[in-house]
């Protein structure tokens, strides 16, 4: 078996270091943490364990959208162990939006469920106790009665008029931008484009909600320190939103926590949103001891927010020599019964349209939609990769209904220096063409001549 | 049920502990113990991070209620380290980058020592068959199974003698 050890050909760069004189590039460097890895000394957060360390477990809503009638607690207290339930009254600013500090708006998620559940297993109740099976057994033991509410768990359903609606904060089933209720590019005149195509070719794209699945489950400990402050030993991906948000949520000044993070076994977005971090802290004050809160695999893969649903249709003017006239674009993100960060995620959907691809007349709304599932959030690339499954689909079904190699449609559409695009930016560094034509040597696909003789700097071909 | 006294062999050396009733030798280890290598990712034997060698064999130390194994030999990965000094496996992993998160790294090379011990020539198809218990979300897995050949031909060099 023939293999290369490490994941850096040295051999390909070789020529480029011995022009440039670089000396980084091309170099096989040893990551700062992999002895710790493998001597099993790097220290992630379940590895802290603290004296007296209580455990606590949460009481999960099992509906999908239901009116709160009651919670009784008292069974849930008489296990052993039990040491405090805590509801919402427990928190003391206990509706947030992860990223209010970059000024989103408006706070639309209770650390603990109020009067209402929006999605099956939203946080109703937090159990704290000696161990945590007891804790366990507490949050098993907690009662909570529920007057259904009609629930929507589709994007255009959703949108329908007369939709149940799922987020109060809100007002409405979709996030509003600037007064605006999607994320829009108008450039040029699509229908006429339309009009005028050779072909005209409108095809539809679904995704499904997908788990990042770490291995290391999302969780937290928190240890009163002796100074007044909470110590805050986390997987999170996303120290200082942990820090702010805890700290707002908890009413106190910043300097009230330490975060002790930066070690995280697997995250890929999944662990970006502050959901484990705040509830633990208000434990920790509540017992005055240490608390730990971990997912089990089960949370992790059911209640922690996964990459969005996102449903996509697109709409091409194309012309017989494959030029792509015009692309109109209608896109949900099912953002589940909050924010979190799918307001973002959609707002990059649309600045990715219509793909790296000149096309004179684009037509976008894309929305971010509430329903009443999981609430979704970040995972590698969020609102770009599933548009760009779209995108890319759509571009090779184009090829084949005209019979062209799927390759030189994309280079004859593909973005050259110098190009508006269709934010009315200007195109720079543009590198397509040279990537295409790269991959199709490595991949031993033969292009024509004139495919070859293209370039991102020039308009040589079209 | 009260709980008692459980003896193990760990890493060579006896250690006695209170286990409560049904404790997992996971949770022995990591919480009565202090060996932290091994990782509770799931809890029900789905991802082999707990992965540790009761006489030599790899189990989910998970799903293993300590009471079972008393009086066993265990392995974990502090034992593979003994003395400071990494070996074939745990130097092939660092050079072939065979780790990035390190979340399941121990389960992985636990597994991999258990392997080595009993087959020192795997083919490649071994490798494969031998973790695929444990799941990686960080590497791929090829990296992985170069490391655990690159390590095989490394041990089985050191033991020609020159
Ligand atoms: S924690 Fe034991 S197999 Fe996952
Ligand atoms: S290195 Fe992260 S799970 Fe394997």
């Amino acid at each position: 078996m023939t293999y290369r050890l490490a994941p850096i050909d040295t051999g390909a760069f070789a020529a480029e270091r011995d022009d440039t004189g670089l000396t980084v590039v091309g170099s096989v460097v040893q990551r700062s943490d992999a002895r710790g890895h493998v001597t099993g000394r790097t220290e992630f957060f379940e590895d802290v364990a603290p004296p007296r360390l209580a455990h606590l477990k949460m009481h999960r809503s099992a509906r999908h959208h239901a009116r709160i009638a009651g919670v009784d607690v008292t069974a849930a207290l008489a296990v052993p162990g039990v040491l405090r339930v805590l509801t919402h009254a427990d928190v003391p600013n206990n509706v947030y939006t992860v990223l209010k500090l970059i000024g989103v708006e408006p706070d639309d998620e209770p650390v603990l469920a109020v009067d209402k559940v929006r999605y099956l297993g939203e946080p109703v109740c937090a159990v704290i106790a000696e161990t945590e099976a007891a804790a366990l057994d507490g949050a098993a033991a907690v009662e909570v009665s529920y007057e259904d509410l009609p629930h929507v768990l589709d994007v255009e359903e959703a949108l329908e008029e007369g939709a149940p609606l799922v987020n109060e904060y809100q007002g409405q089933n979709h996030f509003v931008y600037e007064g605006h209720h999607c994320r829009r590019i108008r450039f040029g005149d699509v229908e006429a484009a339309f009009a005028r195509a050779d072909h005209v070719f409108e095809w539809r794209y679904q995704s499904s909600p997908i788990e990042q699945a770490p291995v290391e489950t999302t969780g937290c400990v928190v240890v009163p320190q002796a100074d007044g402050r909470l110590r805050i030993h986390s997987d999170t991906q996303a120290c200082f939103f942990t820090l702010d948000n805890t700290a707002l949520i908890l009413g106190t000044p910043f300097n009230r926590l330490r975060i002790v993070g930066g070690t995280v076994g697997g995250g890929f977005g999944g662990k970006v949103d502050v959901v484990v971090e705040p509830i633990a802290c208000v434990a920790a004050m509540a017992v005055d001891r240490p608390v730990k809160f971990v997912y089990d695999r089960a949370e992790e893969m059911q209640v922690s927010s996964p990459r969005a649903a996102e449903r996509i249709v697109i709409k091409d003017a194309v012309m017989d020599d494959g030029r792509v006239t015009g692309r109109k674009v209608t896109l949900y993100v099912d953002a589940g019964a909050y924010a979190r960060h799918s307001p973002y995620g959609t707002t990059k959907a649309a600045a990715h349209l219509p793909g790296p691809y000149s096309i004179p007349n684009v037509w976008a709304d894309c929305h971010c939609v509430f329903t009443n599932r999981t609430p979704s959030s970040a995972m590698r690339g969020f609102g770009v990769t599933i548009a760009d499954f779209a995108l890319e689909s759509q571009m090779d079904r184009i090829a084949r209904a005209l019979g062209m190699d799927p390759l030189r449609l994309r280079l004859i559409n593909a973005y050259r220096d110098g190009d508006v695009k269709a934010h009315r930016k200007i195109a720079e560094g543009t590198a397509l063409v040279e990537v295409i034509q790269k991959a199709a040597e490595l991949a031993g696909h033969d292009l024509p001549e004139d495919c070859r003789r293209m370039s991102s700097t020039t308009r040589e071909g079209l | 049920m009260p709980s008692q006294i459980v003896s193990l062999v760990v890493n060579g050396e006896r250690r006695e502990f209170i286990a409560a009733p049904g404790a997992t030798l996971l949770a022995c280890l990591r919480e009565s113990l202090g060996l932290i290598a091994a990782k509770r990712g799931c809890a029900q034997g789905a991802c082999g991070t707990c992965t540790v060698l009761v006489e030599g064999r790899p189990e989910a130390s998970c799903l293993v209620p300590v009471e079972t194994v008393a009086g066993a030999s265990v392995r974990t990965l502090e034992g593979v380290t003994a003395g400071g000094e990494l070996d074939e496996v745990q130097s092939a992993f660092i050079d072939c980058f065979a780790t990035q998160c390190g979340f399941c790294t121990s389960g992985m090379i636990m597994v991999a020592e258990a392997l080595l011990e009993r087959n020192p020539d795997p083919s490649e198809d071994d490798v494969i068959e031998a973790v695929s218990g444990n799941v990686c979300r960080c590497t791929g897995y090829r990296p992985i199974v170069i490391a655990i050949m690159e390590a095989a031909r490394r041990r089985r060099e050191r033991a020609v003698p020159r």
